[in-house]
């Protein structure tokens, strides 16, 4: 048996297959170009391959896949949203989470927690009993809990009526979860590939070719290709891409930033999120402690992180888990959030013909992931746009149809 | 720290002030359509570059006009609005609507 091994680490025919081969020559047209290669991109890639069909379908991503806001989010996937439109949207997600090591024969880390926005105020109380009604009717498992309650699910909470803050009680979504990020980009990437589809890192869009109305080619540094249809998921620099097509958005590009901690012995096995102090943290399944706050204070193009953020969150972190005061934090990052005026995602037609949208995924769309892969790929396929979709489309913003996903703010996803 | 220069009040602390959005101009709201009103409120030009953009000293409730580098996180002039807005905006009543 050792020797077995020692041979199989030896040998050069190592069955280890390579995610991704090597990056192709670009072909001088496909049926449809993708550009953006996050989770959103490559799960609408993967989609249409393995569920329509489509296989001429180039992915462009100007970096590696999964670098963008996909392997810089939170990871934390959940329901429990406000708006009737948002809950429908995300259940479907969170249904396809559940089952998405299987479909890609991957294992993504998957684990489900339990997910409490705790409320402070007496007008948090009850937008929680608000959402956790909302919830309830459409079949998400939410309630309401208090005091005694998370004494007894969330014992290191700091329960104490002297905290500047007190918790009053919590939005108990027991489903939420977190997963492992770089496994969901890579897991659809290699199985996108393996169905045909080319994947082109480090290539970058440049302009967008539109004739008469309609789109007709994607221009990148390494050439010009010519494709039927075209789609662009490419979170904070929607505003820029979209530009190039000649679409104006209503999105502000703005950084979120988010840190861990050192690795630590399993502790905390829920999911905190206080949307008054700018929280949310759990631990990963490594042990390091996961934590976010609200987004910065004015748009950039730029991923830096800054003193200000940390010091801000750690007083609140230390107010709610008062043991984590010796925990070190070890690094912090920030991704680019694509923020809408109402919280709500950007996605479907532009009235570019064949040109489509999926975007203003702010700091809550790493959740979506699936949802947006599997409608996203069959609105490029069928041509129609899904119903569970249709509230999210661009010209809502012309008609004042607005959907308000208060359950979203900008914490807390 | 980051520091942001306040016409009114000099060299100050950036998370002293608020960002108000671009420069934009404001349609008429009793003659313009509701399309053009929409894109008003809501249309952002975003860009990656530079920007002119409204910031307020929150402690004295003072609004400026900057221009940044959003690519760079550069301030690179801030100025007394009145170096762009010369006359007063006037808050008339509107115009009864045209009998159909
Ligand atoms: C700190 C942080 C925490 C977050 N926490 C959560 C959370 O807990 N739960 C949740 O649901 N969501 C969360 N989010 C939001 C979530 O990460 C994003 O909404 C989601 O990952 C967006 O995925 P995407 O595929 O659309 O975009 P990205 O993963 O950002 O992919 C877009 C890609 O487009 C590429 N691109 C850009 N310009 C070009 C170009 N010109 N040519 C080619 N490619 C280009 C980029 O390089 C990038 O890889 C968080 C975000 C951040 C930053």
């Amino acid at each position: 048996m050792p020797f077995g091994l020692i041979k199989y680490a030896l040998s050069s025919g190592h069955p280890a297959k390579r995610f991704l081969l090597a990056r192709p020559e670009l072909k001088p047209s496909y049926d449809v170009v993708i550009i953006g290669g996050g989770g959103h991109g490559l799960a609408t890639a993967y989609h249409l391959a393995r569920y329509h069909g489509i296989r001429n379908v180039a992915v462009f991503e100007k970096g590696y896949i999964g670098g963008g806001n996909t392997g810089r989010n939170t990871a934390i996937i959940r329901s429990n949203y406000l708006t009737p439109e948002g809950v429908a949207f995300y259940e479907e997600s969170v249904s396809l989470y559940r089952q998405l090591s299987r479909e890609l024969d991957y294992n993504i880390l998957y684990s489900e927690r339990g997910h409490f926005t705790l409320a402070h105020t007496d007008s948090a109380m009850r937008t929680s009993r608000w959402r956790a009604e909302v919830n309830k009717h459409l079949g998400v498992d939410s309630e309401l809990v208090y005091r005694d309650d998370l004494a007894r699910l969330i014992p290191e909470l700091n329960l104490s009526e002297e905290a500047a803050y007190p918790i009053l009680g919590a939005l108990y979504h027991p489903p939420g979860a977190v997963a492992r990020h770089d496994a969901v980009a890579w897991g659809y990437a290699g199985r996108a590939a393996e169905l045909g589809v080319e994947i082109h890192q480090d290539t970058t869009v440049t302009d967008i070719e539109v004739t008469d109305g309609r789109v007709s080619g994607v221009v990148t540094d390494r050439g010009r290709v010519a494709c039927g249809k075209a789609v662009q998921a490419v979170a904070g620099a929607s505003s820029e891409i979209a530009r190039m097509a000649g679409v104006k958005l209503p999105i502000r590009t703005i950084p979120l930033q988010a840190c861990v901690s050192q690795p630590h012995k399993p502790s905390l096995d829920a999911i905190i999120v206080s949307g008054s102090l700018h929280v949310y943290i759990s631990q990963s399944d490594r042990g390091e402690f996961v934590m976010g706050g609200s987004t910065d204070p004015y748009p950039r193009y730029q991923t830096s992180s800054s003193l200000d953020f940390i010091e801000g969150l750690m007083s609140h972190v230390l107010e709610l888990l008062p043991h984590l005061s010796e925990v070190q934090v070890m690094r912090q990052w920030a991704g680019m959030t694509d923020m809408t005026p109402d919280f709500a995602p950007i996605m479907g037609e532009t009235g570019v013909e064949n040109y489509y949208i999926d975007a203003g995924w702010g700091t809550w769309g790493f959740k979506a992931t699936p949802v947006c892969g599997k409608r996203m790929a069959e609105m490029l396929a069928t041509g129609r746009v899904p119903a569970l979709i249709a509230p999210f489309r661009l010209s809502r913003f012309e008609n004042f149809d607005l959907v308000g996903e208060k359950g979203a703010a900008s914490v807390g996803h | 720290m980051k520091l942001m220069h306040c016409p009114l009040n000099g060299w100050r602390n950036i998370q002293e002030f608020t960002h108000g959005g671009e420069v934009v101009a404001e349609p008429d709201p009793n003659r313009c359509s509701d399309a053009e009103w929409a894109e008003f409120v809501f249309m952002e030009e975003n860009k990656a570059g530079m920007v002119r953009e409204w910031w307020c000293h929150t402690a004295t409730a003072y609004w400026f006009i900057a221009e940044r580098d959003t690519v760079k996180d550069e301030i690179i002039r801030t100025y007394d609005a009145g170096e762009v807005f010369k006359e007063r905006i006037e808050f008339t009543r509107p115009e009864p609507p045209k009998e159909a």
